[in-house]
This record gives C-alpha cells, structure tokens and sequence, in this order.
C-alpha cells in the first residue's frame, strides 16, 4: 500500500489528480506542492473575465481546493530537484519530502521574446500574479497596447483589451492567427473577426526588438515599423516546467515523457502541459496544453498511482483533444487535432455569419470538428473523431444535423 | 437528487450534454436546457462528472 503521494503542482491536472485519488479511496496523505502561492485556480479566466476586471479573484478557486480533501499544501514552494533512488523532492530551503507516490503535474511557463530585455511594462498571461499585473497596467488606461502573438493567449487578451475599449496592434508571425491550430481559413475567419472589432492586426511581421529603458515604449518590427506602445503583452507560447528534473534520471524532451499509461518511472506519473505521451491515435508522442485535457490526465494518472497497489486494470490514455476559446461574442470550440495542410469542409452555416460547423479531414477520415457559437454540434459531432469516420459518411452525418 | 444550473454562469460550452445527454442539452439558440432535473440514480455518476467537468462550475447536484 502507498502512505504517501507528493503532487507537484496544485493546477488543474494536479487538484484533480488529488481529487481522484480520495474518490477512489486512498486515504493515506498527499502533499501539494507549488510554487504558486495562491489558492490553487481556474487559468481560463485570466485571459478574459478576470482579465476584464467582471470577476472577483475568489471565483476562480477551483473546486477541489474548496472541498477538505486532507491535503497537505506547501503553497509558494518551488520544488528544486527529484531523488528517485532515495524517493524524495526537495524544496526551495532544502526540505526533502519523501513519496511512495508522485504525481508530476509542475505545468509550463509563458515563453519569454527572445533576446528582449526586462522591461517595466512587458507582460506574459500565465499565473494569477501575471493578470493582476496586466490588469493593474490595463486600469491606468495606456495610450496602446501590442500583443506579441495571435495564438490563444494572444488573441483572447486583444479582445479583452477592446473590450475595455483600449486601442490595441496584434501581431503574428504567420498569415492569419491561430494558423497552426486552426488553418489559413479559420485563421482568416478569425482575423475579419478582430479587425471588425477595431484591432489593428498586422500578420506576417517578426519582432525586432523592443525599445526602452527602464519601461517599454515601442516594439520594433523586422520591416522596420516602430510601433508606441506603453504595454506590451508576449503570447508566444510556453515552456514546460522541467529545468527541476533534469538529472533525475526521467527522459525529457519537450516535457516530461511517460509510457501510454502516464507512468514516467515506477510510481512516478505525470499529468497535464507538463506530460508527453504516445498516443496510438495519432501514432506520435503528444503534449496538449487543453483545459479538458489537463483534467482527464490528473484523473488517469491518479487512478495510475493506485493501479500498481490495488490490481485494477491499467488503462491507455489516449483521449480526443478539445478545447474551446472565447473571443468578443465568439465561441471556438474544436474536438481533434486539426493542422493547416487538412481537407476543410464548412458542413453547417456559413463562415460569413460567423456561426458554422468544419470538418477536418485527413488521409480519408474525419479528424477534427470545428464549431463557432455551434456547441451544440460540436458535442454531438465529436464521435466522428473518436471513432475516425470515413470523409465522405462523417461530411453526410454532420450535414444530416444542420 | 435534483440538477441545478446557474444560468449566469453557463456559458454553453456543452461538455455536460457530451457527457450526460439524457439530462443536458445545448440547442439551437445555444441555451442550456435542463431535460431531466431529477434523474434516475443510475445516472449519478454521469452526472457528477459533468459537475466536475464544467468549465464554468455552473452545475450542482442538489440532495433534497
């Protein structure tokens, strides 16, 4: 029997890892730990309600940290290294603390511009105390704001940003935004979509540099454009949280890498933006960064843990991503993984209307569905991609539902 | 048990009619409705995972 579970990192795939490990009955203790000294929450809202300044901080709990689950936390504690021989993490100050079980849910971190010296003014949206910052930024009313990046992040924080009606420049290094995610025509649906709202979207541009001494005053584009700006947001992506675990004998790349059960040694499991799988679906090592995803992976990796203590069956992980985005009075919602070079068919509404449903297809099957304010399709539609449906029968069945 | 939806939160991502649509469902108007409030016990744990699963925390389970 395991006495003792440490969980490193008290976000979304840790607190339901712990959750799951007392629903399933493991009554032994657990330690949370995270360099976060908040009360563990919801990361979704920092880029819009909170963002926004709607909600209060203490909505954002999550629900696992308002139950008494009889954990242990070490809140505002980095964990600095791993001993896997001796079966410990050791903390910021030198505290070991020793595990029979570990579930490694440590999370990633907003990817700084390369090069770019640290200005008063600049800002990623990651943790709690990052949107706090911007919001305190946003409050004090500046001139414009640019945002470096036309991903998720990015592309939320624009529309929030007019929301509070400031005048704001998106860029983005590709033709359209969410390109990689999305496509070149989805990514077009999406750029109409923020210049109708007032932004001043420049795509195909790289960042030079930004300019400033103490405080950033404009950003400097590769064609030689100088843009004011009085704050700049950085949405270009994230680095996983694995500088800590180098040495400790688990494989990185990209992430912490686990067998297709989420193991990544003995009793060690991971969970959530940290974790870097097999998945038999799509034939390669994934790592997702999706709200629902980071909830699905603590559960698998908690009932894991137990698995090698009590006989249950160890199960494959291997679920059909899906994440959704809200931008003005959008709602994006795509279940699958789609990528730019798929066959793309709007198969209800229209993307003039801006209220549709896609398919993606890829090699004769259908591997995503895309939806804008259609949720209700998307749902329904998502066992398309679970079961890869032919293209021809997946485009007939969805047609069948408009 | 009875279902409880707070309608200011709900913001119709329709997870819970992915999970439990014999108890939720998203329309056409892309309102949430309620098709069961009471469901059968054999439900619970469809239920209780779409509680869990909400991105907007906007579903309870209610004991009467």
């Amino acid at each position: 029997m395991i006495g003792s579970v440490v969980v490193v990192g008290a976000s979304l795939a840790g607190m339901h890892a712990a959750h799951t490990l007392r629903a399933e009955g493991y009554g032994g203790g657990i330690t949370v730990v995270d360099a976060d000294g908040h009360l563990p929450y919801d990361k979704p809202p920092l880029s819009k309600q909170v963002l926004a300044g709607d909600w209060d901080v203490d909505r954002i709990t999550l629900p696992a940290a308002r139950e008494d689950l009889g954990l242990d936390y070490r809140l505002g504690r980095r964990a600095m290294g791993l001993d896997l021989a001796d079966r410990f993490v050791r903390l910021d100050g030198g505290e070991r603390v020793g595990f029979d079980g570990l579930v490694l849910a440590a999370g990633a971190s907003a990817r700084w511009l390369p090069g770019a010296p640290m200005l008063g003014g600049v800002h990623v949206v990651r943790s709690l105390d990052d949107c706090l910052g911007l919001r305190e930024a946003l409050d004090a009313g500046p001139a414009r704001v640019v945002v470096i990046g036309a991903g998720f992040i990015g592309a939320e924080v624009a529309a929030t940003c007019r929301g509070r009606g400031l005048e704001v420049t998106l860029l983005e290094a590709a033709a359209t935004p969410l390109e990689r995610a999305l496509g070149p025509v989805i990514g077009g649906v999406m750029a109409d979509l923020h210049r109708d709202h007032g932004v001043d979207l420049r795509l195909g541009v790289g960042v030079a540099g930004l300019d400033g001494t103490d405080r950033v005053e404009a950003v400097r584009l590769d064609d030689g454009s100088v843009i004011p700006a009085e704050v700049v947001v950085v949405g270009i992506g994230v680095t996983p949280n694995t500088g800590w675990l180098e040495g400790s004998g688990l494989e990185l790349d990209d992430g912490v890498v686990t067998d297709d059960t989420l193991c990544a040694a003995p009793a060690v499991v991971a969970a959530g933006d940290i974790a870097r799988w097999p998945s038999a679906r799509y034939g390669e090592r994934l790592r997702v960064e999706h709200w629902e995803t980071a909830i699905q992976m603590g559960e698998a990796a908690a009932r894991r843990l137990l698995a090698d203590h009590d006989g249950r069956p160890v199960e494959s992980f291997d679920p059909v991503p899906w994440f959704w985005s809200d931008q003005y009075d959008r709602k994006v919602q795509l279940a699958g993984r789609s990528s730019a070079s798929d066959d793309l068919e709007i198969v209800v509404g229209s993307l003039e209307e801006r209220r549709f449903v896609a398919l993606y297809g890829r090699g004769g099957r259908v591997v995503g569905v895309l939806g804008m304010n259609r949720p209700r399709h998307v749902m329904a539609l998502r066992e398309l991609v679970t079961d890869g449906v032919d293209w021809p029968e997946g485009l007939a069945r969805a047609r069948a539902m408009a | 048990m009875r279902v409880v939806v707070d309608y200011d939160l709900c913001e119709s991502n329709a997870i819970c009619m992915g999970i439990a649509p014999e108890v939720f469902e998203v329309r056409d108007d892309d309102f949430l409705y309620v098709l069961d409030e009471t469901p059968p016990e054999e439900l619970r744990a469809k239920v209780a995972e779409a509680v869990q699963r909400c991105p907007k925390q906007a579903i309870a389970l209610v004991e009467d």
